[in-house]
This record gives C-alpha cells, sequence and structure tokens, in this order.
C-alpha cells in the first residue's frame, strides 16, 4: 500500500457566531484507514464532516487530495468521494431503486446494479416501495446501498449507524471492512464504538477541551 | 462514469416524476391562476368593454403570482431531505443540474399556466389580435420568472420562513417582465406593432438563461450554509 495520504488537513480551524468548534487540527488518512470522529453533540463532527466533503468552504487551513490542493482538484475529488450526512438524500416520493437510479447519474455508482446493493444491504423486497413508507432504520440501509455500489476511495460518513439496528450495523461495519482491504478509507462519526481493527479515532472534544 | 448529458436529464426525470406524485403541489398555481382570472368579473364587471381592457394586465399578474407560488419549492425539498448536498457533491458542475432543476421546474409550472392562458383571455374577452402576443410573451416571461427565481430561491434555501425573503428578492426583477409582457399584448389589441416589446422580451430571457443558472449555483453554494 503507498505511503502517500489520500486526504491530508492541516491546521483547520473553524468559528461558527465566533464560537471556536475546533482549532489547528491536522491529521491525514491514508488507503485501509478508518478514522472515527468522537466528541459530544455540538463539538463540531458534522461541520468537519462538511468541511472535508467540501460542502462548508474552508475558512482557515488546507485540505489536500494525493498531495495536491484540493480547491484545483476539486472535481477529481468529488469523483472520488462519496459523502452520506444527517439527511439521506433521498427523495420520499420514489422508491429506493428509482432514488438509487438518479443518484448514480450524479454520481459514480457502477460497481453492482441497484437490485443487487438494496439486496445486500438487507432490503429487498422494498425496491419499488415510495420511501415515504420504509421505517426510519430501512431508510438509512437505502441510504447506505449507494455504499455498496460506488467506486469513490474515501467515504465521509456522518452517523451512519443512526436508527441501525444490530444487524444493519454488522452489515455496515462488513462494508466498511471490505473497503478499507480493498485499499479505500473511511471518515465517521459515530459515538459508538465500531468492531474494527482498522479504526483510529479522532476526539474532537479534547481539542475544545485543550482550546478552553 | 457520470456524464454530463446523464446529470441533467437524470435530474429533470427525477424531478418530474416526483411532480406526477404530487399532483396537489402541480396543480396549486394553475388552480390560483385559473381562480384569480374567474373572480375578476364576478368581482369588478361582466361587461366585455371593461374585462378586454383589463385582461392583458391581468393574465399577465395572475402568471406572474401564480408562477411566485411554486417558487417556494425549488430547492427547498432537496435541501430539507439532503438530496441538494448530493447535487452539489456531484463531479459534474452544478449549474448544469440547477438549470435541470429550473427545466422541469418551468415544465410543471410555467407551461400549464401558458398553457391555459388562451382560455382565460377567452373568459376576459380578450380581443383576437391579443392572444399570439399573449402567447408567446408568456412562454418567454415565465420561463424568465422560473430563471430569476432560482436565484432567489437559491439565495434563501436555508433560512426558516424564507418565502417571504423570496417574494421580496425577485419582484423587483419580475417588474420589467411584466410590463413588457402586457404592454405588447395591450399594443396588439391596439393594433400596433407588438415586435419590438416581444423582441425585448426574448433579449431578456436569452441574458437570464446565460446568467441565472450560474449565479442560482453561486448562490446555492453561500446559502446553503446560512
Amino acid at each position: 500500500m503507498s505511503s502517500q495520504p489520500l486526504l491530508e488537513f492541516q491546521a483547520l480551524t473553524f468559528e461558527r457566531d465566533d464560537w471556536p468548534l475546533f482549532s489547528d487540527l491536522s491529521g491525514a488518512i491514508k488507503a485501509g484507514e478508518i478514522l472515527q470522529i468522537t466528541g459530544p453533540n455540538g463539538c463540531g463532527k458534522s461541520t468537519l464532516l462538511h468541511i472535508l466533503a467540501t460542502i462548508e468552504p474552508l475558512n482557515i487551513g488546507t485540505l489536500r487530495w494525493l498531495g495536491e490542493d484540493i480547491a484545483k482538484c476539486r472535481q477529481q475529488y468529488l469523483a472520488d468521494v462519496a459523502f452520506i450526512g444527517h439527511q439521506a438524500g433521498l427523495k420520499s416520493a420514489l422508491s429506493p431503486r428509482e432514488n438509487l437510479q438518479w443518484l448514480s447519474k450524479l454520481h459514480p455508482l457502477s460497481r453492482c446494479t441497484s437490485a443487487a446493493a438494496l439486496a445486500r444491504i438487507g432490503l429487498a423486497g422494498f425496491e419499488d416501495v415510495p420511501c415515504y413508507t420504509l421505517s426510519a432504520g430501512q431508510l438509512r440501509r437505502a441510504a447506505l446501498a449507494t455504499l455498496c455500489m460506488t467506486q469513490a476511495r474515501l467515504w465521509l460518513l456522518d452517523e451512519p449507524l443512526t436508527a441501525l439496528d444490530v444487524q444493519g450495523i454488522a452489515d455496515l461495519e462488513a462494508l466498511l471492512l471490505a473497503h478499507v482491504e480493498n485499499g479505500g478509507a473511511v471518515v465517521l462519526s459515530s459515538h459508538q464504538p465500531l468492531a474494527n481493527p482498522a479504526v483510529r479515532t479522532l476526539a474532537l472534544d479534547a481539542m475544545a477541551e485543550a482550546a478552553l | 462514469m457520470t456524464t454530463l448529458s446523464g446529470a441533467f436529464f437524470g435530474v429533470i426525470h427525477r424531478d418530474l416524476s416526483i411532480a406526477m406524485r404530487h399532483r396537489g403541489d402541480l396543480l396549486n398555481p394553475l388552480f390560483f391562476f385559473l381562480i384569480v382570472v374567474t373572480l375578476v368579473p364576478l368581482g369588478i364587471s361582466p361587461e366585455p368593454a371593461r374585462l378586454a381592457a383589463m385582461a392583458p394586465g391581468m393574465i399577465w399578474i395572475s402568471a406572474l403570482l401564480a408562477t411566485l407560488l411554486a417558487l417556494d419549492n425549488l430547492f427547498q425539498a432537496d435541501f430539507a431531505d439532503g438530496s441538494l448536498v448530493q447535487m452539489m457533491l456531484s463531479p459534474q458542475p452544478l449549474w448544469l443540474l440547477v438549470l435541470a432543476k429550473i427545466i422541469a421546474h418551468w415544465l410543471v409550472s410555467g407551461l400549464p399556466v401558458v398553457l391555459f392562458a388562451p382560455l382565460l383571455g377567452l373568459m376576459l374577452s380578450l380581443p383576437q389580435a391579443g392572444f399570439l402576443p399573449l402567447l408567446l410573451g408568456l412562454v418567454l416571461g415565465t420561463a424568465v420568472f422560473s430563471l430569476i427565481g432560482a436565484v432567489g430561491a437559491a439565495l434563501t434555501v436555508a433560512l426558516h420562513k424564507g418565502s417571504v425573503l423570496l417574494s421580496l428578492v425577485v419582484m423587483p426583477l419580475y417588474v420589467p417582465v411584466l410590463i413588457f409582457g402586457s404592454s405588447a399584448v395591450q399594443r396588439a389589441v391596439d393594433g400596433m406593432s407588438y415586435g419590438g416589446v416581444l423582441a425585448i422580451l426574448a433579449a431578456v430571457s436569452a441574458f437570464t438563461l446565460l446568467v441565472a443558472p450560474f449565479a442560482a449555483a453561486g448562490a446555492l453554494k453561500v446559502g446553503i450554509n446560512g
């Protein structure tokens, strides 16, 4: 495995309403790694993931993708990133299959068919029902089905375990493990410890305390 | 890999299928349009001469308000369920996806208004000469309403109760379209040439078609972070 980190972030500082969420945060994610961001509610986990996904503009600090400044290679970066936020990004009027089909027009989701992805994530039989009839856990599974299909190397997952049952968590962990074994990388925020040997944690609360 | 045209038509297809499943939202602006124009003869006067004098302005004003009604939802729903973020994180250019959303929005809210306008012209006893400029003007005008409205909707997307602000932002920009659109009809009714007025309207719509998708995409990048 190459030693070149996929994503590097240096000296990230973020303030919201003059309140510092984190300051001088640095780190790197290499292929084959899972980085888990932990910390209490409101400490900036989602914000950090939004910054890494380039949704939130960078105030202070640099982001590098394969050694290059992300401002210069945002297009290539986005083609290699899968982001799933709190809101799953599914239209409630459409079925899981239709949602995956239109998402695959926007993102490189061609590793398998939407039907295979939904079967793998435990939604076989729910492919063609409207998403508003699904439960919260099933919706979360439908969103995670994109991970089965994506060719992106870096996954950014904001609280992916929310609403999942025991089997769902096990399925997701298997997906994560397969991904990092194939040379991918994952950054996720979660309060629960993951049963995975490759996990490194980044505690944002320690950062906040150090700042105070 | 994803393609430009795949992403473009994917978004149009998605928005149209959602609109077909929420037919209530689809029909709401159209009903508004129909109701306003139906009430005018009842509220003011059923006398054909008076109605004909008001018809161009009345139809244009209600078309404007009907498209304004539908504008709020252009990006709001996508923002709430996270699919807007998925669009912004697509490797395809955002302005293209925004343009696709605007086209879908026009097909759902602008086109029905255009198609129903001749019927309403009949109800308001609009003279024969006014129909063609009314139709042409509305095709161009409702397109401009959707394009300019998209910029306003993008700016106010993350604001709670942003619809009041949205109306305030876009209304001044709608006024020139309203003036040129209704005056084209009026001129035709009065027997004057209306080509020049329509040409200005066409120029305005060509210009907004060029500028608005970029402006709306830029506004979304700012607007999404509150």
